[in-house]
């Protein structure tokens, strides 16, 4: 779908030669959800403005959907714009225009007869969940909607690809999560290829399936969200994955059960994108005589079911405890005993 | 009671000098508005980094715009003397003052249109260009109509400067207050003259500061 080829960028100021993006190849596949993560200056933003030529390359290639975009002319270069879609940290709305309006400007811009435009402002108006507010004036919006209207701009001419900078960095947790789940609706209902950056990882895991991760202009690793959150290789990836799973108090909750615990046994469950073994704990004690206590942990959800740890003390008979850790092992949760008990 | 306290005012002169005045301020308001815009359109859409960057263009309006702002306006009318009796066949009356009224303005109110140009915001008109916008569309239903307020508020400005322009006209003979209260009032010292002479300029500055304040504010949505 979108083939990106040794693409470079090279900013030249006064005193110094800046490589923003660095001789970066990647490829995403239709319909999916691609993070780029990245700390400041790691030339995110360069990145994604240089996939609609808001920003001209240095050297290298961005093909999207079979259409050459960087060796195209000015005129074919603003007819493929229509059908890639943008959104922005700070909305970038035209505040002299209403919603309606401002969602028909990209309409105007294609030519839509004005008839047709007014029935798919209409259409926008209701996907992106902004009825009744079509009147009224950005300046009268929250931040969470005015990115609404953004996302709802953006997909006035039924774009195949939709850009993302920093979409919710300018919004609280929770209008954050709102948005996303927008992002995920119309990309499950419309099929939309979602090219995504952020500095957050909470993002990437709440919504993407790939993601590439970006330091000194370079992409330094990529994957699908989970094996990157499970085998995270780079310091950097690390430190982002850290963000949403760090667990500061796992250390110190440890050290509490060694001590409280001199009986039965101590499993770590690590569950890696489940969605099958979630009623597991139910499971294990109404299979096998044995207690269950859940001493400490972490699951989190993603794209691709849960994620995380979690920390139990079982109770019981040895062998059924045995049994019940290889009733375990043939799903796919994988388990650890907790040495230092007993 | 208006006789005896303003003698030598006759309401038929005040009338035909108060529309004398309207005449001047309007058309050259119009003028201006036309004309500024073109230059402060050209001074920011060929700034280094703009839609149309090019130095010379930058350059040649650039020294346009500083030249005529430094030429005080009354040097400005006898300079442009020969253009004017050029262009309007006649070098007195209100028409004449026009061609002075508005190249002196026009590059005041360009400077405060590139101003308001630059106040638009940079990502609205990235935005733009992200949905496949023609520089055209950029230029008439972006830069223009996200600075309208500045653009109107920097022609009440203008207009009130103008008003005082035609005013300084009066020297060449182009009718209006200020000439009649020259003429008419100050040489004839017939002060009370001059008094309901710049009553009514002032009455006059004060409706046009009103109306560009109300239009201000209602296109004002931010
Ligand atoms: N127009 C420009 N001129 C010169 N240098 C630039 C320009 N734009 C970006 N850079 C430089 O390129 C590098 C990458 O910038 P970029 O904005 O792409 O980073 P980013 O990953 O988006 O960071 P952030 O998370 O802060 O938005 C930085 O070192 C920046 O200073
Ligand atoms: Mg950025």
């Amino acid at each position: 779908m979108i083939s990106i080829k040794e693409l470079t960028k090279v900013f030249h100021t006064k005193d110094q030669d800046v490589t923003a993006v660095d001789h970066l190849d990647l490829n995403i596949q239709s319909g999916e959800i691609y993070g780029v993560i990245g700390y400041s200056g790691a030339g995110k933003s360069t990145f994604i403005r240089l996939l609609n030529r808001l920003e001209d390359p240095t050297s290298g290639s961005v093909t999207i959907d079979k259409q050459e975009i960087t060796s195209m002319n000015k005129n074919d270069l603003r007819l493929a714009r229509q059908e890639i879609g943008m959104i922005f940290q700070h909305f970038n709305l035209l505040w002299s225009r209403t919603v309606k309006d401002n969602i028909a400007f990209p309409l105007e811009i294609a030519k839509m007869p004005k008839e047709k435009r007014e029935a798919r402002v209409k259409e926008l108006v209701e996907l992106v969940g902004l009825k009744g507010r079509e009147n009224a004036y950005p300046s009268q919006l929250s931040g969470g909607q005015k990115q609404r209207v953004g996302i709802a701009r953006a997909l006035a001419n039924k774009p195949k690809v939709l850009l993302c900078d920093e979409a919710t960095s300018a919004l609280d947790p929770e209008t954050t999560d709102s948005i996303l789940d927008l992002l995920v609706d119309i990309n499950e209902k419309l099929g939309l290829t979602i090219i995504l950056i952020t500095h957050e990882m909470h993002v990437i895991r709440k919504i993407c399936h790939r993601v590439a991760v970006m330091e000194n202009g370079k992409v330094v690793e990529q994957g699908d969200v989970l094996d990157v959150f499970l085998h995270p290789k780079r310091p950097v990836t690390k430190k982002f994955v850290d963000q949403v799973m760090g667990d500061p108090d796992q250390d110190h909750s440890l050290d509490l059960i060694h001590e409280n615990y001199k009986s039965g046994k101590v499993l770590r469950l690590h569950f890696v994108g489940e969605s099958t073994n979630q009623a597991l704990i139910s499971e294990l004690s109404r299979e096998f005589k044995i207690d269950l206590n859940i001493l400490h942990g972490k699951i989190t959800q993603t794209q691709k079911g849960a994620y995380g740890t979690l920390f139990v003390h079982v109770e019981g008979d040895q062998d059924e405890i045995e049994r019940a850790q290889a009733y375990i092992q043939d799903t796919s949760v994988e388990v650890e005993v907790i040495p230092n008990v007993q | 009671m208006f006789n005896k306290l303003f003698p030598n005012v006759e309401l038929q002169d005040m009338i035909t000098a108060t529309n004398e005045t309207l005449y001047m301020t309007i058309i050259s308001v119009l003028g201006t508005l036309f004309l500024g815009i073109i230059l402060g359109l050209l001074l920011f859409l060929s700034r280094p980094g703009g839609l149309w960057e090019n130095k010379f263009l930058n350059w040649v309006t650039a020294a346009f715009v500083n030249v005529f702002r430094a030429i005080p306006f009354i040097i400005l009318i006898l300079l442009l003397f020969p253009f004017t009796d050029f262009l309007m066949g006649t070098i007195r009356g209100p028409k004449a003052a026009l061609p002075a009224l508005i190249i002196g303005a026009a590059p005041f109110y360009g400077r405060l249109v590139e101003i308001a140009l630059r106040e638009v915001d940079k990502g609205v008109v990235e935005a733009a260009k992200s949905m496949g916008a023609k520089n055209s569309t950029i230029i008439f239903k972006v830069l223009l109509k996200e600075s309208m307020p500045a653009l109107v508020s920097g022609l009440t400005v203008t207009a009130i400067a103008l008003i005082g322009y035609t005013a300084v006209a009066g020297v060449i003979g182009a009718g209006g207050l200020g000439d009649f209260a020259y003429f008419y009032g100050f040489q004839r010292s017939d002060f009370d003259v001059v008094f309901v002479c710049t009553v009514l300029i002032v009455l006059i500055v004060f409706i046009f500061q009103f109306i560009g304040d109300i239009l201000t504010r209602s296109l004002d949505k931010r």
